[in-house]
């Protein structure tokens, strides 16, 4: 199939060809020719956001909320760079979205033009890839690379620049184009050897534990780790990225681990001979200071980047590929053993397991004078909402609350941004959600300080019909931070007090923007105002929850410390066992 | 910390330095040498890089490497199993009475003269970074105005061809 068209009719045929159905962005100079024949797609509905981060948040929510390609586009220069944040997200986050940007007219690149901005060079060390584009005749052939790139191997961001005059020129569109990817080659079949060696740890092994990250739901594979984690009887710990990939109510399930992880998962990983680490990183959060992190543990580390095995921690067995593919892999081994008679005995370590849990559950403190604790909320939406719904979560003391005190049931339905920790994602990566899963219940989950970074998109929700339901967890302060003041900086409140209890009203801007605002200041109140906020579904919700500042989040491994010198509470850690 | 030696062949495009260069910068490893240039294939470019890193980093250097889009191979080169040269260009102070020492150095060290000037001399030497050590020092008695240095090329002894694989690859996409 071939047909002459502009550029900016072969780049809206290519998104259209590719399976685009969203588009988040605002439109400007540069990127204009796009936007005309983007007014005729009937494919392809775009959705006009009030600031290009929003944009980019958006596709990131989408993409996680429906697994396919998240799209955002803007304009050059200014327009670029206000997707670098979420770009830098992505990235992190390994989450596929394409963020397309029109650049100043090939001629001019490089004379520091009006709006001009290398985007390219911006954003090379935070996208899996990026292209700047200057002829037409590549435009076609680059989205459909970027597709690929974007949601193949270890998802992430790829980003494509393409110059004004490309846009306007004529050019031959043919479909499908033959990708120019020499280079690209994502392992994703695991190496049998390697599998056979984990299986034969997995029988050996007297205290192991399944280390689950994101990249197992990213493959799709909740189901086969489950069956996994069944067969043998090994204790799970889901990381943030990865709440609900394995049912939070599940007996083997221990918790997150990590810097405000359950004392349970911390436990069980500083004292396993045997972490089985699956599409995970052993992020800084998760190990706290890495020289003694499990000390006692042999690593089986499966992930489809092979730079990350080995880069942290080093893996006695390595396996490069899809977490799918490495869990029916390892499910068959692990039966061989069986078969041959050679099965683990991991009874002493439950007990162990279980008396952590018994003796360290999840807890929180109650206030005298009546004012709400931020938990008590996640306890109640999450029985009220319940585990269908998406809960998509800012950063800071609400996002570790939401990642605890929500139960957790299902693969993929808490999102938030883990990596690069970006305050403001919660909103815009709500609507993007809701876009991608119209039917479903989306709940932001945001701190006061998060909400106002991107609260404008509120707007963009109410005249796109974009019903989110938000959940402002408001203690008037920068919490987390404020929560390091408290313990670490002599309670010297430098630049953390943003009186949001008063100003601005969060009900009155919601309403401003066409939502329904509610306020709940009172543990009384919060059953009620949680069922009015989920009866209204023709527009979005506002609810302001007024809770205490002071309330903390435990458990908490200080920063720089070893995992062992986890807190339960202010001066408080729990007594481990001198036996072992 | 060891200076290891790579073969990187990437695709013959803009920007490809500047992405390999970034990673680098900002996955914290030190270039010791960079040099990079057409190949016999019009498509493949070959960086030759010496980095000075322990072998755990080395493992994240060249897998970091393997990650971008446009890396086609990455090849460790063993200094005994491969010929690795550098070239200089230096200009010496030589008038009349010290010219003569200073070409009888040439000589030595197999070196050229490619510019004379009444009181100075530009020399061309090609060899190991050692050999080219060896020869500034000799030279710096007479007076080095100005040197210029290339990275260093290197190429693995033998008959076998890293390029002809990943022409293969290059082919197929094509």
């Amino acid at each position: 199939m071939t047909e002459q068209m502009t550029g900016a009719q072969a780049l809206v045929r290519a998104l259209e060809n590719v399976g685009v159905d969203t588009v988040f962005g605002i439109p400007g100079g540069a990127i204009l020719p796009a936007y005309d024949p983007l007014y005729d797609s009937t494919k392809v509905r775009h959705v006009l956001v009030r600031h290009e981060q929003g944009a980019g948040h958006a596709a990131e929510g989408y993409a996680q909320a429906t697994g396919r390609v998240g799209v955002c586009m803007a304009t050059s220069g200014p327009g670029a760079t206000n997707l670098v944040t979420p770009i830098a997200d992505a990235y992190m986050d390994s989450v596929p979205i394409v963020a397309i940007t029109g650049q100043v007219p090939s001629a001019m690149i490089g004379t520091d033009a009006f709006q001009e901005a290398d985007i390219s060079g911006i954003t090379m060390p935070i996208t899996k890839h990026n292209f700047l584009v200057t002829d037409p005749a590549d435009i076609a052939r680059t989205i459909a690379e970027a597709f690929h790139i974007a949601s193949t191997g270890r998802p992430g961001p790829v980003l494509v620049d393409i110059a004004k005059d490309a846009l306007q020129a004529q050019t031959t569109f043919s479909w499908p184009p033959q990708l120019q990817l020499p280079g690209y080659r994502p392992v994703t079949k695991p190496h049998s050897k390697q599998i056979r060696e984990a299986a034969r740890l997995i029988v050996e092994s007297k205290r192991p534990v399944l280390y689950v990250g994101g990249g197992v739901h990213k493959a799709r594979a909740a189901g086969e780790l489950r069956r996994l984690a069944e067969m043998t009887g090994i204790p799970v710990v889901t990381t943030l990225m990865a709440r609900g990939t394995f049912p939070d109510s599940h007996p083997q399930h221990l918790g997150m681990p990590g810097m405000h992880g359950t004392v349970a998962a911390v436990g069980a990983l500083q004292r396993s001979d045997l972490i089985i680490a699956l599409g995970t990183r052993f992020d800084d959060r998760v190990t706290g200071k890495l020289s003694t992190f499990a000390p006692h543990a042999k690593v089986v580390h499966a992930d489809i980047d092979p730079a990350e095995i080995s880069k942290n921690r080093h893996a006695d067995v390595p396996i490069v590929g899809d977490c799918r593919e490495v869990l029916a892999d390892l499910i068959v081994a692990v039966q061989n053993e069986f078969d041959a008679g050679r099965r683990g005995d991991y009874e002493a370590w439950w007990k162990v397991l279980n008396h952590y849990r018994e003796t360290y559950p999840l807890g929180y403190k109650e206030f005298d004078d009546g004012s709400l604790a931020p938990q008590y909320v996640m306890q109640r939406m999450s029985a009220i909402v319940g585990p269908d719904a998406l809960y998509v979560a800012g950063v800071g003391q609400h996002q570790m609350w939401a990642a605890h005190f929500i139960s957790h049931e299902r693969p993929g339905s808490f999102i938030n941004s883990g990596g690069a920790g970006t305050m403001g994602f919660a909103v815009p990566a709500a609507m993007g959600a809701k876009v991608g899963c119209p039917d479903k219940v989306v709940w932001a989950i945001d701190g006061d300080g998060c909400f106002q970074m991107t609260n404008q998109e509120l707007a963009t929700c109410s005249i796109e019909n974009i019903p989110i339901k938000v959940a402002v967890i408001n203690n008037g302060n920068l919490g987390m931070v404020r929560q390091w003041q408290t313990l670490f900086y002599d309670e010297r409140y430098s630049n953390t007090n943003l009186h949001s209890h008063r100003i601005p009203d969060f009900v009155k801007l919601a309403e401003a923007y066409g939502c329904v605002g509610l306020r709940c200041d009172r543990p009384e109140d919060v059953d009620a105002t949680i069922e009015k906020a989920m009866e209204i579904n023709d527009v979005p919700v506002v609810v302001d929850f007024v809770v205490h500042q002071d309330a903390m989040v435990w458990p908490m491994v200080p920063p720089g410390t070893s995992n062992d010198d986890i807190k339960v509470a202010r001066d408080m850690a729990p007594v481990w066992d001198t036996d072992d | 910390m060891s200076k290891h030696t790579l073969s990187v062949l990437v695709e013959n495009r803009p920007g490809v330095l500047a992405r390999v260069a970034s990673l680098f910068s900002r996955r914290g490893f030190n270039i010791d040498s960079l040099a990079v240039g057409p190949t016999e294939h019009d498509e493949i470019s070959r960086m030759t890089i010496v980095v000075n890193v322990e072998d755990q980093p080395l493992e994240q250097v060249t897998k970091q490497l393997n990650k971008l889009v446009n890396v086609l191979k990455i090849v460790e080169l063993d200094p005994a199993q491969s010929v690795q040269r550098e070239l200089m260009l230096i200009k010496v102070r030589a008038d009349a009475e010290s010219r003569s020492h200073v070409l009888e150095l040439v000589q030595l060290f197999r070196a050229r003269c490619v510019d004379v000037a009444p009181d100075a001399v530009t020399i061309e030497v090609t060899g190991t970074a050692d050999k080219l050590e060896a020869f500034i020092r000799v030279l710096e008695p007479f007076g080095i105005k100005e040197l210029v240095q290339s990275g260093m090329v290197a190429i693995g002894r033998g008959s076998r061809s890293i390029t002809d694989r990943s022409l293969r690859a290059l082919d197929r996409s094509a």
